[in-house]
């Protein structure tokens, strides 16, 4: 029985030997190479994007249950009256966008506005060939760069928005993308210090490394997750808000918001090229997420090692589908915030946690043998509680509830 | 805050940068302007420093047409001024006909009056909260909420007037029609029901700190300026001016269920979000004594007539507290069916007036939320 | 402590999404137009002209008077009187509306038509499915299409017909009531100038014939279909 569910962990790493011991024979030595590159591609290329079709639908039909009414339920097989539940509106989506008339700006700079999608979408494409899906399920195993190459990737997708709100030739498209810009960079200091804080205990930057380091198992039977430690859990949500914020997720989702003036950065873009955009940022919600998930919630590894039959890229799918939910559930729920609110959470707030954050690890971790467990627990949690509750009270000085008085 | 407006704006424009600022109109087709609205706003960087409403987008000439109509076929229109509560305006329309004729009302009808109204107000808040968030970005759930309460409140207009929306049910002398069996019942259980759902609506969204965060502080109104500019209604109250026509005027039967008043201090978005929310339990407060006390009687003047309706010449205004203010009828009568002078006074227009003071020196941002505080309704505006 | 109002709020939507799935008052969707709402008593959309008789047009309760006309706000209704009188439920002599047109793209569902006919001849109707290709007759309706029969009123406002009813019996009562009572008295009339005649005949030639200035009554023909 163990023997079966080895076989469904394993099942892309044999199918993929088995297709290039069979191509050996038949292709030349140089092609070799690629080809195994392009087996390792091809399962990104077919899942991510199909997550993201269905992650449009159920986060509409999400959306609606929250709001009371139900989501898109009429489209399901084009040409046919068979209604899926609505699991086809992507396709409809897909469609239109294709479709519909790709309108330039006369006086748009036309290379750069073209380019800028693809500037966007590339990177984050090749952000996924980093993570650990699975045991022994890395596209591209980087043992001394990996994470790096990741924030490395993550960072030039800056580069595009702001080509495509200067190849619009709007202002408000300039001013736009400059705010977006603004508000990723400041979010990407919070996002790599949690993330920092996990390398500085695993001792690596490849995440498949840090993936093993999560591996321990104690008490016999829970595996040492990084988010089953104080600064663990408190920098999983760091590293969770600033993913949001990273993504242009609600309650950061001021550059999209068209509830402004100045619209989006990808004001001027239609039909694909803006298809391209929306597919691109939720890839790079997914990247994010799943970095997450290997530095904090152990990668492919179960939480109970009884668990572990369970093939390990189905618990990586599982925790990914898990946080979109969490990000679908707090896009129901929250208003956005102001650009000079967004800028003042990033450094006011998530820079202090996430370097306090850093220094509670480190105690954490010089303390191993020297102090019980409780005691680390009792401290780690009050170490960072009370900074949480100084910055409320700060936040609580400027603003908060109030008492009304009655006449008569 | 005391300073004259001309002059706040030299300080923060200071002199000579009049090249450097960004003119933008905001509007008429926008998603967050409550219906086709033009502001045209004039910045520096992100700062506001000149604000101009336009409106007029809507007029549908509404006073001259009821100059040459008679004073019946204008209640239907009344319902399309503020298109969101068209029975407080039926009913401000009704009191300044009655005023003019001498009309009495009998107490059936003046109970079922304080009811609907009461029940117009809550609707009207409720989807108050529900834009007002909706501008602040939380895509619709807080809306989607307020908007299934209005159904239930619609379905008890709709059963006793036949429409939703455009009512058309207050007459000269009292209501058109009389309740219809078990409609008091029904009422019964939807006000008992409305406090439940207002705990709800109060845990998702007044402790919320993004909210508190995006509206407090925002669009500081002074009392000063409230009351000099003929601010009325909750925007009013939100700055601390005790005012509210239900006790000044004490019309219909108002002065038999006593309700307190709420009253904001800072006179922000905040204080009139949360002023809203309290009007709404003390209106939950009056419902609840006067859905048992309704006495049995006829819901019409015997002495009003409906056709060939011609009052003697005068003039009158009647006035009550409309959901967004003092919603006035100025009627002048020159003995003909046809009124000579048909005035509307649109609490949404005069809130408005002071839209570019609450918004000098803040961002755009604050200013669409400035302006859903306000709560305009742009059929009353352009009329 | 600061984030607690937010999560206080994820809490409620989270309650109104697992409520979604087994609350009807959670979910509120009607998923039009496979389901419908079923219409209040008292919902009014457009108006119809209430008809008796199996034939629409020969039933018509309206008679044209062109009350409605004047009153609506709108000034939608359309009536030319017709040139000849038929007779109306009571038996009298009314004209009919030879065009009633109505055009529903103008009419604002006021309801003012009905509350001032005095015929108890248009009524609201609950249809409103009503679109048409047509952009420009074909939202004007004719008086074929607006005549809707007495049962089909009672169908969909039940209290409101019984009233509308109630209001036309009451109507041939007192209009029966007052034929009976001109009969009455014009047999009475008949019989005392019945006796004054056989009087005279016993008493004597009379010198000049007593002039009848009995005005003649108008006697109502048969009994009306009802």
């Amino acid at each position: 029985m163990a023997e079966v569910f080895q076989a469904i962990d394993q099942f892309p790493v044999t199918l993929k030997t088995w297709l290039l011991g069979h191509a050996a024979g038949v292709m030349p030595e140089w092609a070799l190479p690629l080809l195994s590159a392009a087996l390792s591609i091809t399962p990104i290329l077919a899942v991510f994007p199909l997550l993201f079709a269905l992650t449009t639908v159920i986060e509409r039909k999400g959306l609606g249950r929250i709001q009371n009414r139900r989501g898109p339920n009429r489209v399901g097989i084009p040409l046919t009256n068979i209604r899926l539940a609505g699991f086809g509106q992507f396709i409809a989506d897909g469609i239109k966008s294709l479709t519909k008339e790709d309108i330039v700006p006369r006086s748009a700079d036309k290379v750069v506005h073209f380019l800028a999608p693809i500037a966007l979408l590339i990177p984050v494409l090749l952000t996924y060939s980093v993570l650990p899906f699975g045991r022994n399920m890395v596209p591209l195993d980087l043992p001394q760069t990996g994470l790096l190459f990741f924030f490395a990737l993550g960072a030039s997708t800056e580069l595009s928005v702001f080509m495509a709100g200067w190849s619009s030739r709007n202002k408000y498209s300039l001013l736009g993308a400059m705010r977006a810009i603004a508000q990723m960079v400041s979010y990407e200091i919070p996002l790599i210090l949690s993330a920092l804080t996990v390398v500085m205990i695993a001792g690596t930057l490849s995440l498949s490394g840090i993936v093993e380091s999560q591996a321990e198992v104690r008490f016999g039977f829970l595996h040492s997750w990084h988010l089953f430690t104080p600064w663990g859990l408190v920098g999983f949500f760091l590293f969770l808000t600033a993913a949001a914020a990273e993504a242009n997720r609600t309650p950061f989702d001021l550059p999209e918001a068209e509830s402004e003036i100045i619209a989006g950065y990808f004001t001027e873009y239609s039909g694909f090229k803006f298809a391209i955009f929306f597919l691109a940022e939720y890839l790079g919600l997914f990247a994010m997420c799943g970095l997450g998930i290997t530095l904090f919630l152990g990668g492919w590894l179960p939480p109970f090692k009884f668990l572990g039959f369970i093939p390990s890229w189905c618990w990586f799918l599982g925790k990914l589908v898990a946080l979109i939910l969490l990000f679908i559930w707090l896009r129901g729920t929250l208003p956005r915030l102001r650009t000079d609110q967004l800028m003042g959470f990033a450094w006011k707030f998530l820079l202090p946690m996430t370097l306090i954050n850093l220094f509670v690890a480190g105690l954490w971790h010089l303390s191993v043998t020297s102090v019980p467990m409780t005691v680390r627990w009792i401290g780690g949690f009050a170490l960072l509680a009370i900074p949480y509750w100084l910055l409320g009270r700060g936040f609580e000085a400027k603003v908060g509830k109030r008492e009304y008085r009655f006449a008569n | 805050m005391g300073k004259p407006t001309f002059q706040r704006k030299a300080e923060v424009i200071g002199i000579g940068r009049e090249g450097e600022l960004l003119e933008v109109a905001m509007g008429p087709q926008h998603p967050s302007t409550h219906g086709v609205f033009r502001m045209d706003v004039v910045l520096d960087g992100e700062t506001i420093v000149k604000l101009k409403p336009v409106f007029g987008y809507l007029h549908r000439n509404h006073e001259k047409i009821a100059e040459n109509t008679s004073y019946l076929a204008s209640m239907p229109y009344t319902d399309r001024l503020d298109y969101f509560c068209s029975l407080t305006n039926n009913w401000a329309y009704a009191l300044s006909v009655e005023k003019l004729a001498g009309l009495q009302v009998p107490e059936r009808a003046e109970y079922i009056r304080l009811i609907t109204a009461e029940l117009t107000r809550l609707l009207n808040h409720t989807c108050l909260a529900g834009f007002l968030l909706q501008d602040m970005g939380a895509l619709g759930t807080p809306l989607m909420y307020a908007f299934r309460e209005r159904e239930k409140i619609l379905d008890l207009i709709e059963s006793l007037t036949g429409a939703r929306m455009m009512c058309n049910y207050m007459r000269f002398g009292g209501c058109r029609c009389d309740l219809p069996p078990g409609w008091v019942d029904a009422a019964k259980k939807v006000v008992a029901e409305y406090s439940k759902f207002l705990d709800e609506f109060e845990t998702l969204l007044s402790g919320n700190e993004i909210l508190m965060a995006r509206t407090q502080g925002v669009g500081k109104l002074s009392a000063e300026l409230a009351v000099s500019a003929g601010v009325t209604g909750p925007m009013l109250r939100a700055s601390g001016v005790d005012y509210d026509l239900r006790k000044v005027d004490a019309y219909g039967i108002y002065a038999r269920y006593p309700f307190r008043i709420p009253l904001g201090t800072h006179g922000d978005v905040y204080d009139r979000y949360m002023v809203r929310m309290l009007e709404m339990r003390e209106s939950l407060k009056i419902l609840e004594p006067a859905l048992k006390d309704i006495p049995e009687g006829p819901v019409v003047d015997p002495k009003a007539k409906l056709r060939g309706f011609r009052p003697k010449p005068g003039e009158a205004y009647g006035r009550i507290e409309g959901p967004k203010g003092e919603l006035g009828f100025y009627l002048i009568s020159d003995g003909s069916p046809n009124p000579y002078r048909y005035r509307v006074r649109p609490p949404s227009l005069i809130n408005l007036t002071v839209l570019e003071d609450m918004c000098l020196g803040q961002t755009v941002a604050d200013a669409i939320v400035s302006l859903g505080s306000v709560d305009i309704v742009l059929g009353e505006v352009d009329r | 402590m600061l984030g607690t109002g937010i999560l206080k709020g994820m809490v409620e939507t989270a309650k109104n999404f697992a409520g979604s799935y087994h609350d009807p008052e959670r979910l509120t969707t009607v998923e039009y137009p496979e389901q419908r709402i079923a219409p209040k008593e008292n919902a009014r959309q457009f108006p119809m002209l209430i008809h008796d008789t199996e034939d629409p047009m020969k039933g018509l309760r309206c008679v044209a008077c062109q009350i409605c006309e004047k009153e609506c706000p709108p000034q939608c209704i359309y009536i030319v009187k017709s040139k000849d009188k038929r007779a109306d439920y009571k038996g009298q002599m009314q004209f009919y509306p030879a065009t009633f047109d109505i055009d529903i793209s103008v009419c604002m569902s006021c309801q003012i038509c009905v509350e001032v006919c005095p015929f108890e001849s248009i009524k609201m109707d609950t249809e409103f499915e009503l679109s048409n290709t047509d952009r420009f007759g074909g939202l004007l309706i004719h008086k074929e299409q607006l005549a809707k029969s007495n049962e089909h009123y009672r169908k969909i406002h039940p209290a409101d017909a019984a009233a509308s009813d109630a209001v036309l019996a009451a109507e041939v009562a007192k209009a029966q009531a007052k034929a009976k009572a001109d009969a009455e008295a014009k047999a009475a009339k008949a019989a005392a100038e019945a006796k004054a005649k056989a009087d005279a005949a016993v008493a004597g030639p009379v010198p000049a014939p007593a002039t009848s200035t009995a005005p003649q009554p108008t006697s109502p023909p048969a009994a009306p279909a009802a």
